[in-house]
Parts: structure tokens; sequence; C-alpha cells
């Protein structure tokens, strides 16, 4: 089969893939950063282009809306703010190339292996009312147990971002009096 | 809904049979959504000049009166001599990245037009995610505005686009759960099942505005943070003149400005179309059913109701920049986490509570019940 859908296909796939390279070996954290928000948008039409409509918005906005950010967040409150030289250095070349590398041939063989069943008539439905309902249903302990550790993490930060030695002035958001 | 488009249309026109169908998909595609910016773009162009004739009124001054009648045609001047100006970037600019980010906020704003539901049959993609994708796409603007800030190299401008992304991340909660009510009674994401669920015989009444004390109190809560979320007096700390100068686009000049400028009149659009459709009944009007009249007719008039609604709480937001001082920049973040996420998540429960109770019915309906 081809067709527009495989040439958008491929466009996506070579967007994905060639800005994740940039993210991986540019120096500027930045740039890395904006390169990996073409990473997200990537992977979102990989997900419209297999018609799952809430996985791509999903993808969005907690990958672009929520990690990007929270990146960025991090890059501008260092003390270097300024400096161009914010370095990504690069360390553990030959590990990460092996694990990276067995990765890739476990995913490659489960691609290739007839696992898959190839349908030729797919008929695509609304995803989200199904989506809810397993996550209320059948998936309800693995959707309890990932919000308690999202709570605690939240706790976490907020207990310590608050200084508990009294000779710092609790940086409240009160009225000053 | 595209694609069915291009089958009729085929049908129709023998001639075309002969193209592949996804020609004439893509080209209806593009066609749709070059109607919808360019309505856009006229929107925030007129909206500028009726912001500057609003502010004129309440400060009682005249505002623009030279550009034809009445000044109407001011922002045509604008536009040109936007267009027309040097393109200035700082020479210790991070070029890439100042260029890219106007690009950003402008595609993050604007992308979300196309599910707004201007009619019965008239909304670019009725898609099935529709609020769900809003809240998703403008999160693209957040990144805009904080390259915006750390490109220019300039500490202003870096403060600024600091502000802003934290003050749009934190209210985009609110805002999403302020919007929840809505979709919890309308069991459905797509905005125009949405204000398909507001309709019947109850007039205004069928609204959800009108649903429950929950929803009432819902639609205050979601105007209020989501006149935050696109950083306007009196949440406008982002740009706060007399402490930033101007804010993430300080550095920023002709287009480029303008597309900041654009973006922000788009955002109070989108954020307007979203109350209007979740609350105020979108395009339904009490004793008339748009979608008994005839298609035209009936398209036409559900887009005049719509806009009407809408270009209110547009002007709402103006009359509100012109009435009320800035909020400190600790205050802001104070509205936010103490008093807006823990009301509208009360809220929440309250809704759900409700149509737990009640069998989803509303309190017009409960009452009409009474009476047989």
């Amino acid at each position: 089969m081809t067709g527009p859908a495989d040439v958008i296909f491929y466009v996506l796939a070579a967007l994905t893939v060639g800005s994740a390279i940039f993210v991986a070996t540019l120096p500027n954290i930045i740039y890395a950063a904006v390169a990996l928000l073409f990473t997200f948008c990537g992977v979102a039409g990989l997900y419209v282009l297999v018609s799952a409509d809430f996985l791509a918005a999903t993808q969005v906005l907690v990958y672009v809306g929520g990690i990007l950010v929270l990146i960025m967040f991090a890059v501008f409150l260092s003390n270097r703010i300024s400096s161009v030289k914010l370095s990504n250095p690069v360390h553990f070349r030959l590990p990460a190339a092996a694990i990276c590398l067995t990765l890739f041939g476990v995913l490659a063989y489960t691609a290739i292996s007839p696992a898959f069943v190839l349908k030729q008539e797919i008929t695509y439905q609304p995803t989200t009312a199904r989506i809810g309902e397993l996550l209320m249903t059948r998936y309800l302990l693995p959707f309890e147990v990932a919000s308690v550790l999202l709570l605690a993490a939240l706790i976490g930060a907020a207990l310590l971002s608050r200084p508990d030695r009294p000779d710092i002035p609790r940086p409240d958001m009160e009225e000053p009096k | 809904m595209m694609e069915s488009l291009a089958i009729s249309l085929v049908n129709a026109v023998p001639v075309l049979s002969g193209v592949p169908l996804w020609t004439i998909t893509l080209l209806i595609m593009v066609m749709v959504a070059a109607v919808v910016l360019t309505f856009a773009l006229t929107y925030s162009g007129l909206a500028t000049y009726v912001e500057r004739k609003v502010a004129g009124d309440i400060q009682a001054r005249v505002g623009p009166n030279r550009v034809g009648p009445v000044g109407i045609l001011q922002f045509l001047a604008d536009g040109i001599k936007l267009l027309l100006k040097e393109d200035i970037i700082p020479a210790k600019a991070d070029r890439f990245l100042f260029v890219l980010a106007p690009y950003l906020v402008f595609v993050g704003s604007f992308a979300a037009f196309v599910v707004v539901p201007f009619g019965v049959g008239l909304i670019a993609s009725d898609l099935n995610i529709g609020i769900y994708y809003v809240m998703a796409i403008t999160s693209l603007v957040v990144v805009g505005v904080m390259l915006a800030g750390w490109s220019s190299n300039n500490k202003w401008a870096l403060l600024g686009g600091m502000r802003a992304a934290a003050q749009i991340v934190s209210y985009e909660i609110p805002v999403g759960m302020a919007l929840l009510p809505a979709v919890l009674i309308a069991g459905s994401l797509s905005l125009q099942d949405i204000v398909r669920s507001q309709g019947g015989l109850f007039g205004i009444f069928g609204w959800n505005l009108f649903h429950n004390p929950f929803t009432f109190l819902s639609f205050f809560l979601y105007y209020v943070a989501a006149l935050a979320e696109t950083n306007r007096t009196p949440f406008d700390i982002p740009e706060a003149e007399s402490e930033l100068v101007s804010g993430y686009h300080v550095e920023y000049s002709g287009i480029r400005f303008a597309f900041f400028f654009l973006a922000e009149y788009g955002d109070m659009f989108v954020v307007s179309a979203l109350a209007t459709a979740c609350f105020l009944g979108g395009w339904h009007v009490p004793f008339l059913d748009a979608e008994a009249l005839p298609a035209l007719w009936g398209n036409l008039f559900s887009l005049g109701v719509f806009l009407g609604k809408t270009l209110s709480l547009v002007v709402l937001m103006m009359w509100i920049r012109w009435t009320l001082p800035r909020l400190r920049v600790d205050q802001l973040m104070r509205v936010a986490w103490k008093y807006l996420v823990p009301l509208t998540f009360f809220n929440l429960l309250g809704v759900s509570l409700w149509l737990l109770l009640f069998h989803g019915k509303g309190i017009p309906q409960m009452i009409a019940s009474l009476f047989g």
C-alpha cells in the first residue's frame, strides 16, 4: 500500500528520529529542549495517524505542556542563566550504545515477528469513552497507585521547597503585614 | 467529515472522479483552514480597534477616530504599519529561537479555532476530543512565550517569559477543572455535543449555567481563570508595564510583535467561545431551534447567535481590563492555588454528586417535572 498516508508516516518518522538525534547531540541544552519539542510533536503526529486522538492530545498536553516546560524552567532558574555555554556533556558512550543496541534489537525483533496480525479493514472509532471505562474498571488499581505516587511527589516537592530553618523567613504567599 | 464532503463533491461534479479522493479532501481541508484563519485574523484586527474604543470610552476620551468612519479602519492602518516596520533582531539575541518563538505562540493560539462550534454545521473539525484538544494545543503557547523571553537576551523579557509561563501553567488546572462539569453533563468532550446537550424546551434555563448551583459557580470560576490564562489585566503580571517594561515581547517589533499581539486576541476569543459553548448554550437561543430551520438560514442564524454571545464576553474582558488594577505576582499565585484550584475541585465533586443523586437532571427539569 502506497498512498498519502505512507508519505505522511515517513515524514513524521523522519521528524521524530531526526529531532531525537539533535536532542542527544546538541551541546546547548535549550536547543536540545526545542528539538525535544519537535520529537514530541512527531510522536503525537504518529498517534494521530493511527487514529489514537486521545493519546495524541495527551502526548502534547503532558510532554509539551508539562515535561518540556519543566525542563526549561529548570534551565532558566539555574544561576548560569545568561551564559551561552550551557553544556550538555557526553559521558558513558559505550554503555549507552550497548543498551540502545540491545533495546533496538528487542524492539526490531518484536516488530518483524509474526505476533502482530495485520488487519486489512479497520474501522476507527472514538477512544475516549473506552479508555475511561477501562481506567475505572479493569485498570483501577494501577490508576489509583499512579495517583498516590503523584500525590506523594507533590507533597515531597512542597516540603522540599520550604526551608524549615528558623533563621530563614518563610517564603509565604501571605500578604505582608 | 472532510472526506464525506469530498465524496459528495465528486458525486455532484463527475469531472472530478478522475482526481484521487485524497487530493480533493486535502484541498477542502486547506480551504476550510484558510476560511477559519481569515475569520480569526479579521476578528483579531477589529478587536484591537474595539479595545481602544472601549478604553477611550472608559477613560472619557474619544479613542481612534481619524482613519475611516469613527476610526473603524484604524486596525488596517496599524496592520500595514506593523508589516512595513523594520524587523529588528537584537545583536545579542539567539537568532534562531527569537525567530521561532512567535510562530509557536501564533500556532498554539489559532489552532484552537479549529474546534470552535460557530454554528449548527459550522465547525472546522468536530473532534471527538474537542475540549481536550484545546487544552493540549494551547500548551504550545507556553513554550513559545518562554523561548521568546529567553532568546531576547533581556532581563525584562526573561522575567516576563517566566512569569507568563508560571501563570499559564498554574491557571491551566482551574480552567480544565471548571470546564469538566459541562463535559460531565453532556457526556462528551466534543464541543458540538456539549452545545447540543443544552438545547430543548427550557430556553435559557436549558443552558448549563442554570443546570445546578455548581455549574453556575463553575462558569464564573472558568471565566476568571481563563482571563488569567490569557495574561490580561487584572492578571497581566507578565506584561506589567510599570515593573517589566513590556514582558516577553519587549524586544520584538514589526510583524513578529504583531504575532504576539494577534495571538492574545485570538486567545480571548477562544476562551470566550469555550465559555459560550460550555455554559451559555452555544448557538442556542430560546424559542427558536436553529437546527429546525433550512440549512443555510439555520447556519447563518446560529453563527450570529454564537458570535453575539462570544463577542459580548470578549468585550466584557476589555471592560474588566480598563476597570480593575493589576494583581501583584504573589497575589496572583495565591488566587490560583489557594482559591481557584480548591474551589474548582469542590465544584467538580458537587456536580458529580448532583448528577449521581438526581440522575443527571438539572433544576429546571426538576421544576418542570413537578408540574407534570
